[in-house]
């Protein structure tokens, strides 16, 4: 009668808790990137201690970087010297300390949570963390994944282990389908707006249900990434014959008889039908419409053609003021700016396809940027083989190199002050796209239909 | 660490519920290698205007806040990312004490590894301290209680071991190496191999 949560955490135990002292708990797969682990060596120096276990760190690079192509040094003036001396620093540890880094010039790099999986390094039934919030993406398929600091991050880079207690259980349970034009970002932004931006706080989610159980892999990521909008650290669903399909030939995934013995193992990976929850939520997927945030957190959400929600709370006018959205109306009257498509949310292929087919034989609206940049070099290629990238150009976007970009705006890719963006990413948060910047959180169909339109849109009226 | 035993201080109050921490620190601070010298970011489109100038309305630049090391949030404070440099930069800031009904889960765990001591209060305490800015307030960390002024004693939940570690100063990184004969046996042992 255990939950996947309990069933992956107890299979990773050194020390269980006690009342006076947290569960000892060891990490099969630790990823690094550039801007959360430079202080983590440091300290790591500072004792004269090695990195316990190389080959299970995956190191990249992708939050300061440029998405203009980076050949040599002077490519990263782009970016600014502090962000260029942060990546030079990376290059730097994993030299020193004798990890494999995922650079430049290497088909595989890319943002850490679609290069996990893509990699087959992300797999059911593993812990995974990383200086990174989203890291919540791997428990797609039913890997216990969370988000730490960079102290902690040390902490698993010396002992390959944390200091945690346990934390309590969620169960989300999304029954139904997803209508044409509905997508997982829909349904993941309408769990954020039913449960509030700390809904989750203490507790790992377990998606279940019929809608869930229906959703592609990359569908299944872009669900479990926001989990920590909703306050949770790790959100997970319970791995099934499409987590395996996927994951079958990866380069990191175990072959042969390895195989079969993992296979065995990761079809236990599931809740219990006795299992309790200490919290249970439930949604109809069949009742949902596209969904856009209209605040300045992702739980501000509402359906495209619903009215934006009035309130008299001070945080809520607060959100409205710098967001200069009016209640009462719906988010299709605002006019756009910026387009973003990519993220850890949204930057894998089927999404960089779900963007082209609303551009194909379409244009950009005139004063409207939009900018689509693939979650990782590989995700780049196989775009650019099936042709996605000409469509994309055609309709006068800009086609860029992997990394977090416009997300979160580190290296040199915002959105002006006061503009408005409709983006495919994970926050919007005030000035997280940019110093003033409006940031409307929507999925990649929504976000490409309000560049074609030049206004907030509903992708299903261009279907 | 530095051990954290008491702290008295004059509150500060933010209202806002669910600072996030792009607010506490915003991304383009973090391309920094090291973790000193963060409080000049801390708030920092907050505390300044769009042209650089100080927002004078801001809670925080008010000249009744300056020098108070303890600061009463609106509910779910430091929601978002996995940022130690929040904690960093509120910490050399001058704060040493966070005072919600909720403070995120990622935010409050690298808090207690600085010692920035998150603390959770009841919804009438927390109105009540919301409501009187600049008050002083003793906090006793071991003893898991803090005194308003009236010297009302409230007491407040803390974990057990973040509580031993504030108090005496525990380095964690320590502690774990202190299992590294168990973690071996763990890998020697366990039924599968990452």
């Amino acid at each position: 009668m255990s939950t996947l949560f309990e069933k992956v955490w107890s299979d990773h135990l050194v020390i269980d808790e006690t009342p006076d002292t947290p569960a000892v708990l060891y990490i099969d797969l630790h990823i690094i990137h550039e801007v959360t682990t430079p202080q983590a060596f440091t300290v790591l120096r500072e004792k004269g201690l090695a990195v316990r276990r190389p080959e299970l760190t995956l190191a990249t690079m992708d939050h300061s970087t440029p998405t203009t192509p980076v050949t040599s040094f002077k490519d990263l003036a782009v970016v600014g010297e502090s962000a260029a001396g942060q990546i030079r620093q990376m290059e730097q540890n994993c030299s020193d300390f004798g990890l494999d880094l995922i650079g430049f010039g290497n088909a595989n790099r890319g943002i850490v949570h679609v290069i996990g999986p893509e990699l087959g390094a992300t797999q059911p039934g593993k812990t995974i963390v990383c200086g990174d919030s989203h890291s919540s993406t791997h428990g797609a398929f039913g890997a216990l994944a969370f988000g730490i600091g960079t102290t902690e991050v040390g902490h698993v880079l010396a002992t390959q282990c944390l200091l945690q207690r346990k934390p309590k259980t969620m169960a989300v349970n999304v029954g139904g389908r997803l209508r044409d034009g509905v997508s997982a970002k829909d349904l993941i932004l309408a769990v954020i707006g039913e449960i509030g931006v700390d809904g989750g706080t203490g507790h790992v989610i377990e998606y279940r249900g019929d809608a869930i159980a229906a959703l592609d892999m990359e569908s299944r990521m872009t669900v479990c990434n926001m989990s920590i909008e909703g306050g949770a650290r790790a959100g997970m669903i319970a791995p099934d014959d499409t987590t395996f399909e996927y994951l079958q030939g990866r380069p990191r995934v175990p072959q042969g008889y390895e195989w079969d013995a993992a296979l065995a193992r990761w079809r236990k990976l599931h809740s219990d039908a006795d299992a309790r929850f200490d919290a249970c939520v439930t949604l109809d997927a069949s009742a949902l419409q596209p969904m856009v945030t209209f605040g300045t957190n992702p739980g501000m959400v509402v359906g495209i053609n619903d009215p934006v929600p009035s309130g008299n709370d001070a945080s809520f006018r607060k959100a409205l003021d710098y967001m200069q959205v009016e209640p009462g109306k719906p988010m299709t009257e605002n006019s756009v700016d910026v387009v973003f498509v990519g993220s850890c949310t949204n930057g894998r292929l089927s999404d960089i396809e779900e963007a082209a087919r609303v551009l194909e034989g379409r244009k950009v609206a005139d004063g409207v940027r939009m900018l689509v940049v693939p979650g990782s070099q590989q995700v780049k290629l196989e775009a650019e083989a099936r042709g996605l990238d000409s469509i994309i150009k055609s309709a006068g976007a800009e086609w860029r190199e992997a990394g977090c970009s416009m997300c979160i705006g580190m290296n040199g890719d915002t959105v002006p002050a006061g503009k408005l963006s409709v983006s495919t990413s994970n926050r919007n948060f005030e000035g997280r796209q940019g110093i003033g910047a409006r940031t409307v959180l929507a999925s990649p169909a929504t976000a490409a239909a309000s560049a074609v339109c030049g206004h907030v849109a509903d992708p299903r009226t261009l279907a | 660490m530095k051990t954290v035993k008491h702290i008295v201080s004059r509150t500060a109050v933010l209202p806002t519920k669910d600072i996030d921490t792009d607010q506490i620190i915003p991304a383009r601070f973090l391309t920094t290698t090291s973790r000193e010298g963060l409080g000049k970011n801390a708030f920092y489109d907050l505390r300044y205007e769009g042209d650089g100038s100080v927002n004078e309305s801001f809670a925080l630049n008010r000249p009744e806040a300056q020098g108070c090391r303890i600061l009463v949030a609106g509910k779910n404070f430091g929601c978002g990312s996995s940022r130690e440099h929040a904690p960093w930069a509120l910490l050399d800031f001058g704060l040493q004490a966070i005072i919600s009904t909720e403070i995120a889960d990622i935010f409050r765990n690298n808090s207690l590894k600085n010692g920035l001591v998150p603390i959770i209060v009841d919804e009438n305490t927390h109105a009540w301290l919301l409501e009187n800015p600049g008050i002083e307030l003793s906090i006793d960390v071991d003893g898991a209680t803090l005194t308003l002024p009236d010297d009302t004693a409230v007491s407040f939940q803390i974990d057990a071991f973040a509580k031993h570690c504030l108090v005496e100063g525990v380095d964690q990184l320590g502690f774990l190496q202190q299992q590294q004969e168990k973690i071996g046996e763990f890998e020697e042992t366990r039924k599968w191999k990452p």
